[in-house]
């Protein structure tokens, strides 16, 4: 049940939170990823005096630097890290999940013990934990984090679901023609869990747009002079009655980005019948 | 910006009671198994702790900073007061063995024992999620029980897709609006920061409480109400609904009795998790508004290398969460009859 079939797509286009959210994700992704080919000034270019209306029409930020053209070039950093970080912790979530449902036994009773554990701290937690010794973040670390505190949650869905596909006759059947375990898991196993997984994935990136946006806000960034939507918030704050839009610009713009997200991955989740 | 593909309720397996022996003997095995997977979570959550901020960076040099380069002896005297010459196991015990028995250390940042930094900081942050959790609940369930009623009409679908884009939002995000639409750019009615003077608590000036208690229940209402819905609308079509109507007892009292009651369960589990969740989003809140909790505490805390008030807040938060679950699967249990006879016959 492909979810990108002929037959589907009419359906697709009927659903009308997935298009509206489609557009919106869409509009601020070519934001982002041609955002500095349109912007007025350079990214670290000094227009004025700090925090003042000088510059093109959102001002300038807490160094003179034009709030607008950051804006342009602030996106691409999240973007692609939010990507890289949905992508980690599907594929490592999605691993863990599989094996536990079809090998079963005492190894399922192992890897959702630990799962429990991981659970126990909201994620902005785990990454912090690991922040907290480290002087000056990369950006792989930071995209490491986020990636690795979605696995368990992915994990816990993968499992449930593959739980309903291992027990079904065609992975018995496979098992009986002499199929290797990790041959049936790819061939018969994971084609089988592609629609709840893809509104999972939606739903996943939504949050990494936040953690790692969120992460950026509350002072850790890798490079603290590049624009970054997440930082730029935590470099205006203290001007927020003097100069809003310093912060206002990219917290409005990571807003659009989450619901623009958010309300794909309902469409997509409405799509494949998890919602109703 | 909370969790929902994480809250379906899970009690069946964890919760799954052994079916011999007496009623009481029989609930008294199913509540030592469940502490006891309690005790060993928060001893695993222990370790992932202490590993994840004392093993794999470099505490000497994040504490430093930029001076780990110029003073090596400042290096080698704050590696020595760490007791980073032993071994990270021993190092291990030694802060689960202080851990234990109160004794939490001092705060590399300024010097104060953690638990007296910490004690004033829990009691605040508790009093803010308790604040927020008991307007979720009402509210959720409000909204909840009118868009089921409207199911399928446009008001649902109204009320959805605004839930649908609060329930986007990172928290921080609701809070910055929040501040800038009440208190900084467009009105000027509310606090934007919490400033208690002299260590009075943040709800002496009650003003300055609502914002972050507004800036939870908006974050996270939407996620419960959606649960609710679902399984309120799920219990609508079950037979006993049909059936209650068919007799003709009013729709109102239906909704009431029939639906919202048997709805609750599901809706306990989620709270639970939400709750928990809740700590998540307190970070962001208590940063954003400088609310003395133990939320913005750890933020700084991490930003100066604080280990061991890191460590602590940590596990403060960890044991919240597995007792929170734990107090969930108990309520579950003894509001479903079924599992309620499946555990004591």
């Amino acid at each position: 049940m492909s979810i990108v079939s002929p037959a589907n797509l009419r359906r697709i286009g009927r659903q009308r939170r997935l298009v509206t959210g489609a557009v919106i994700t869409l509009v601020i992704v070519l934001m982002a990823i041609f955002g500095p080919l349109f912007a007025p000034y350079g990214e670290n270019e000094i227009v004025g005096k700090p925090y003042t209306y000088e510059g093109s029409f959102l001002g300038t930020d807490y160094l003179g630097q034009d709030v607008w053209s950051r804006v342009l070039y602030g996106g691409a950093t999240i973007l692609i890290n939010s990507l890289l970080a949905t992508a980690l912790g599907m594929v490592l979530g999605i691993i863990i999940g599989v094996v536990a449902a079809y090998w079963g036994g005492w190894l399922d009773e192992v890897i959702m013990r630990l799962n429990d554990v991981a659970l126990a701290f909201p994620q902005i937690l785990l990454a912090l934990l690991v922040l907290t010794a480290v002087d000056q973040p990369s950006w792989y670390v930071i995209v490491l984090l986020v990636g690795v505190s979605h696995a368990p949650r992915v994990a816990r869905l993968a499992r449930g679901v593959a739980l309903g596909i291992v027990s079904r006759d065609y992975v018995t059947a496979a098992e009986a023609l002499g199929e290797s375990r990790v041959r049936v898991v790819l061939a018969e196993v994971l084609p089988n869990m592609n629609a709840p997984l893809l509104a999972e994935a939606g739903l996943r990136l939504t949050y990494s747009i936040g953690l790692i946006a969120g992460i950026g806000f509350l002072g850790f960034a890798s490079n603290p002079s590049a624009a970054d939507w997440g930082y730029m918030i935590n470099e205006n704050r203290l001007a927020l009655l003097v100069q809003p839009w310093g912060v206002l610009a990219p917290v409005i713009i990571i807003g659009v980005f989450t619901i623009g997200t958010n309300l794909m991955a309902d469409g997509i989740a409405q799509l494949s019948g998890r919602g109703d | 910006m909370t969790d929902l593909a994480t809250s379906a309720p899970d009690v069946s397996t964890a919760a799954a009671p052994a079916r011999t022996g007496s009623s009481g003997s029989a609930w008294v095995k199913w509540l030592a198994r469940r502490v006891g997977l309690a005790i060993l979570t928060l001893w695993l959550c222990s370790v992932l702790v202490f590993f994840a901020t004392a093993a794999l960076g470099d505490p000497v040099r994040a504490i430093l900073g930029k001076d780990y380069a110029s003073s090596p002896e400042r290096a080698a005297a704050l590696a020595a007061e760490l007791h980073l010459d032993q071994p990270v196991i021993v190092r291990y015990f030694e802060w689960l063995g202080g851990l234990l028995t109160g004794n939490l250390g001092n705060s590399i940042a300024n010097g104060f024992p953690v638990g007296e930094l910490v004690g004033d900081r829990i009691v605040n942050s508790a009093v803010l999620v308790l604040i927020s959790a008991i307007l979720i609940i009402p509210v959720a369930f409000a909204i909840a029980m009118i868009s089921a009623n409207y199911r399928g009409k446009r008001t649902d679908g109204v009320i959805q897709v605004i839930m649908i884009t609060l329930a986007g939002l990172p928290e921080f995000v609701v809070a910055i609006l929040l501040v800038a639409l009440f208190s900084t750019t467009v009105f000027h009615l509310l606090p934007a920061v919490t400033i208690a003077g002299g260590g009075a608590p943040p709800w002496s000036k009650p003003a300055s409480m609502i914002l972050p208690v507004l800036t939870l229940v908006i974050a996270v209402a939407p996620y419960v109400s959606r649960i609710v819905r679902s399984s309120l609308l799920e219990v609508l079509d079950s037979d006993y609904v049909e059936l209650a109507r068919l007799k003709g007892v009013p729709e109102r009292i239906v909704m009431r009795k029939h639906a919202l009651l048997n709805a609750i369960v599901p809706g306990i589990q989620v709270i639970a998790l939400q709750l928990a969740w809740l700590a998540g989003g307190v970070l962001f809140v208590e940063y954003v508004f400088s609310y003395p909790g133990i939320g913005a505490s750890l933020v700084d805390s991490v930003r100066n290398s604080d280990f061991p008030m890191v460590q602590v807040l940590a596990m403060v938060i960890a044991a919240v969460y597995v007792g929170i679950n734990l107090v969930a699967d108990v309520l579950s249990i003894l509001f479903t009859p079924r599992a309620r006879t499946a555990i004591s016959s």
